[in-house]
């Protein structure tokens, strides 16, 4: 996908706000349309009563038509509201009396029914009715016809109040069909927020299949991203097989040229010879070593989703580490001394992970120990948590932060000669974060390095 | 009684071209400092009523100077009906006719805080503001009335005079309403009131009533003793003038009481149409009210008064007034108010 | 020692059986299982190097037949399978210790030498020289009734003169065999496990002697 991100939430939303934005503009129409046509239909009914109210006073004489204008008819139109009143009567087409230049109908208005039109006088807009009557004079039919207009000022303003009550109405149903569309968004998209958090809650390791409860409508995406998940942990199975057959092919050969490399140098007489063999002896190590830190990464990368979730025994963990160490240690005359593993110390873990992280941490302690000293290893409870320290006398962190040497491939400034890779301490990190522990380096007083991998407790 | 109270003071008959219509006085209140603005103002009320309330005004507006014109109501209709002149506030107590000009489209819209908070009997839209209220009463001289008891109601008074036409004959004056236009809104509101308009018009016109055009001639010949009576007299003008006169009555009728508004518009064609509504404002705010009450003896408008004395009913300022305006009913009107005057 | 090597590499097979001879060990070559098992039938061995991966079957199930045969000859699986679980397999089948190849023989020896420690191996290691026994598995020197512990460097660079009396050693070929290829160091740092021999040598017939700008042997007075 391109463009802006999109939030399903504000779509939802947005298109739920249109809708209620359409029918509340819909609904003010209306309502407006109604009450205008009913405040008009209102209006009409008063002036044509006016307008019949007069025409009833029409009467013929031998004279002429006289007429008694009713003070009510005039009081009612303008009770109504302030609306300005003209009128005109004519009788054979002359103006008997009103306002002469007051547009009348088009046509013959009819006898019973007044007719109503709209029209502008005296620069306003009128309101008329007209009606007509037959008035006998001297025994002789005259037509006579009645128009009374009335300003529109009141109907205005009654469309007025109409308008702002619609629109009133209009924006109170709109904010509560905004506030029913951010719930209805909320609830519909509750599901999917639930999944995001479950899959978001995991550690960065866990590839195990999603196995929450969703609406039909997510299944085929959990499917989809279970489907991903199973192919990304079976192209991490086979990373790190392929990490571990390639480690095996090449540490045969590798294995032959540093034994054929010690004999030559055994045999050596120049120093030139020497420091060549010397070379090769430390670039062996050196890809040795990396080799077997990779394929540890890989490891724990690969076991964290599927952690072997066992008690394991620190203590006796640490008792077969020292075991294994101790020959290591001793080449370089250096004393390991484990304090606090008499009794068992268990948490739940991965035997396999802890080890490669404590072996690491161990084996970091051996190289950088000056000889003839003592790496100090511990578990000391602490809560509920247990720590477990290796504390060397080596050449500490050279000032840099913890956090730095962490990172993969990342080595201490003050390394000097010392075969590494820079991937242990990235690994002992990892073990410590899939384990729920934390992991801390500092300098130690007196120079050297503290390692601390805490741990919950069992 | 007029006093030409400052040296401007013009009274003039013709110095307005322009104006075909008949004034009666006109008199340029000068800005009291720098003038930068003048109001021109067509009344129906003689300058010396609003004198002190015109004065008050500039003292508070000292850059306005005030034209005040007087005219009869029915000029200040023709003045802008026909004649299309522009003034800045026209007032009247010709309510049938105010409402006619405001109906017909000469009145602008105007609102101001004094607007809105005169109650709605005494207004109209936000076009016409009634700035006072002014009771239509009866007259009575007490030696006209040779010991009869003063009447309080218009059957006391029909029975009064049907019962004594020796006292009344000759001695009754009110208002022609075919000469005068306060006479006519007079008669027409009082017939649409009640029927007993009719029954005293009847009796009264057995007894040579005098019909008179003017209030204060009325007020004069009571004062004179030529009448014992006169019905439908402007209050404001009887109540001050009666006042100091041991002889002089002057009745609210307990059935109803006509209550005359006086009132103001500002015109479409208004030149300074702000300026005429700084006046009226003035004259709706508590102060002009007071100095209306006070110097120019007008009932200000006051819904108290009106509640405190039932008997008081405003002329209803709507659309009403106009149907006595119409030609055909306003002949027909006066024909039978006539025949009634004329009976012998 | 004698050692039975478990290898099908020739090339690496060849090598390490000329590398341990070269320290004075015996070696025997098997290449694959059913040879080992014809050795062990023939000849006693004190240690077995067994490699994982052989042509007619697996290091592991040669390891776990004879373990449940009874037979417990020390073995030490030479491993090219580095892999953690790899290595913790071997020894939970059985074996006394393993070495991921390729391997330092320096630590191999260190190895085979705790392992024989471990087993209170009955093997006849011990060596006389002018009046003093060397025992390299205890790492201890006898003057008369007098036991002098060596340290591992002490210790190995005392085998390196026992192996040829007389000899001159050069600083350089005693480095090369004390220190670890890993480790630089000067020719000079061999003079201090030098002094600290003397000193436990003394009381003997044996004597470390320089040679002045060539290097150390051990004479007899």
């Amino acid at each position: 996908m391109t463009g802006a991100p999109l939030s399903l939430r504000r779509r939802l939303v947005l298109q739920l706000l249109g809708i209620a934005a359409a029918l509340a503009i819909l609904l003010y129409l209306t309502v407006r349309t109604v009450a205008n046509s009913a405040a008009e239909a209102t209006q009409d009914g008063v002036l044509g009563a006016a307008t019949l109210a007069i025409a009833e006073r029409l009467q013929g004489s031998e004279t002429g038509v006289s007429l008694d204008l009713p003070y009510e008819a005039f009081s009612i139109l303008g009770s109504i509201s302030d609306d300005r009143i003209f009128y005109r009567v004519d009788a054979n087409g002359e103006t008997l009396t009103g306002y002469p230049d007051l547009p009348m109908p088009a046509d013959e208005a009819a006898a019973v029914e007044p007719a109503f039109y709209s029209t502008t006088y005296r620069a306003a807009a009128v309101r008329v009715a007209a009606t007509s009557r037959t008035v006998l004079v001297n025994r002789k039919p005259i037509l006579v016809t009645v128009a009374v207009a009335q300003t529109r000022q009141g109907q205005e303003a009654i469309a007025q109040r109409t308008a702002n009550l619609a629109a009133a109405i209009g924006l109170a149903v709109f904010a509560f069909a905004a506030l029913l569309s951010m719930l209805t968004a909320g609830s519909v998209l509750r599901p999917i927020n639930r999944l995001a958090e479950a899959v978001g809650r995991r550690g960065p390791h866990d590839l195990r299949a999603v196995d929450h409860p969703a609406p039909i409508e997510l299944r085929p995406l959990i499917a989809s991203l279970n489907g991903f998940i199973a192919r990304l942990r079976g192209a991490l199975s086979r990373t790190e097989t392929f990490i571990a057959e390639a480690a095996h092919h090449i540490r045969t050969p590798l294995a032959t040229v540093r034994t054929r490399a010690e004999i030559a140098l055994r045999q050596s007489e120049t120093d030139a010879a020497r420091a060549a063999l010397r070379a090769v002896i430390r670039a062996v190590e050196e890809s040795s070593r990396s080799a077997s830190q990779l394929l540890d990464h890989a490891t724990v990368v690969y076991r964290s989703d599927r952690l072997a979730d066992g008690p394991v025994d620190l203590a006796k963990l640490l008792h077969g580490l020292v075991r294994f160490h101790g020959p290591t240690a001793e080449l370089r005359d250096l004393a390991l001394e484990l304090k606090g593993a008499e009794s068992p110390v268990l948490v739940q873990g991965d035997r396999l992970l802890l080890e490669s992280a404590l072996r690491n941490l161990i084996d970091n302690a051996i190289k950088y120990s000056p000889p003839e000293g003592v790496i100090e290893l511990g578990l000391d409870l602490r809560g509920d948590n247990v720590s477990v320290l290796v504390k060397d006398r080596g050449r500490g962190l050279g000032g840099r932060p913890a956090d730095d040497l962490t990172r993969r491939f990342a080595r201490g400034d003050n390394v000097g000669d010392v075969v590494g890779s820079g991937l242990g301490l990235t690994i002992v990190e990892e073990v410590a974060e899939i384990h729920g522990g934390s992991f801390r380096l500092r300098e130690r007083e007196g120079g050297g390095t503290c390692a601390e991998l805490l741990l919950p407790l069992r | 009684m007029r006093r030409i109270a400052t040296a401007l003071a013009v009274m003039v008959l013709m110095t307005c071209p322009a104006a075909a219509f008949e004034t009666e006085e006109e008199e340029v209140f000068a800005a009291r400092g720098a003038e930068a603005r003048s109001v021109s103002v067509l009344s129906t009320t003689d300058t010396d009523v609003l004198r002190p309330a015109i004065e008050a005004f500039q003292t508070a507006h000292p850059d306005t100077a005030l034209r005040y014109v007087v005219a009869s109501s029915q000029e200040v209709f023709a003045a802008l009906d026909r004649d299309g002149a522009a003034f800045d506030l026209v007032i009247s107590s010709a309510m049938d006719l105010q409402m006619k000009l405001a109906n017909d489209g000469f009145a602008a819209d105007y609102t101001s805080p004094q607007t809105g908070r005169l109650p709605q009997w005494a207004r109209w839209r936000d076009q016409i503001f009634a700035f006072a209220q002014e009771s239509v009463v009866l007259i009575a001289s007490r030696r006209g009335l040779q010991g009869l008891p003063v009447p309080q109601t218009r059957r006391d008074l029909t029975e009064l005079l049907r019962d004594h036409p020796e006292v009344f004959r000759g001695r009754i004056g009110t208002y022609d309403p075919r000469a005068s236009g306060a006479g006519y809104l007079f008669a027409t509101q009082e017939a649409r009131q009640s029927d007993s308009f009719w029954r005293l018009a009847e009796v009264a016109g057995g007894l040579s009533p005098r019909l008179y055009s003017s209030s204060l001639d009325m007020i004069r010949d009571l004062k004179a003793g030529r009448l014992a009576l006169a019905y439908n007299v402007l209050g404001s003008y009887a109540g001050p003038r009666l006042e100091s006169d041991a002889d002089g009555v002057v009745v609210e009728f307990a059935d109803f009481t006509l209550t005359l508004l006086r009132t103001g518009f500002i015109p479409a064609n208004a030149v300074n149409p702000e300026g005429g509504g700084a006046f009226l404002d003035f004259l709706l705010s508590a102060a002009g009210q007071a100095l209306i009450r006070d110097r120019a003896g007008l009932p200000p408008i006051d819904e108290a008064a009106l509640s405190a004395r039932p008997h008081l009913r405003p002329i209803r300022l709507d659309a009403g007034l106009l149907v006595y305006l119409d030609q055909l009913k306003r002949e027909a009107f006066l024909e039978e108010w006539s025949s009634a005057m004329s009976q012998k | 020692m004698r050692f039975l090597l478990v290898e099908d590499n020739p090339e690496l097979s060849r090598s390490v059986a000329e590398r341990l001879r070269l320290d004075g060990h015996a070696v025997d070559p098997a290449a694959c299982l059913s040879d080992a098992r014809d050795c062990l039938g023939a000849a006693t061995y004190d240690l077995i190097l067994l490699d994982i991966s052989l042509p007619d079957g697996d290091g592991r199930d040669f390891l776990k037949s004879e373990r449940r045969a009874g037979r417990d000859t020390p073995i030490i699986v030479m491993t090219a399978r580095a892999a953690v679980s790899d290595r913790v397999d071997v020894l939970d089948l059985g074996a006394d210790d393993y070495v991921t190849k390729p391997f330092d023989f320096a630590e191999l020896e260190a190895r085979c030498r705790a392992v024989l420690r471990r087993r209170g191996s009955a093997l006849q290691t011990v060596r006389s020289f002018a009046g003093l026994t060397f025992n390299p598995l205890t790492a201890t020197l006898c003057v008369g009734e007098d036991v002098r512990e060596l340290r591992n460097r002490e210790l190995r660079l005392m085998e390196i003169l026992l192996s040829a009396p007389d000899r001159i050693f050069s600083k350089a070929q005693l480095c090369d065999r004390l220190f670890s290829y890993a480790e630089a160091v000067t020719d000079n740092a061999i003079e201090v496990y030098v002094g600290r021999l003397r000193k436990k040598l003394e009381g003997s017939g044996a004597r470390i002697e320089t040679v002045r700008g060539i290097g150390y042997r051990l004479v007899q007075e």
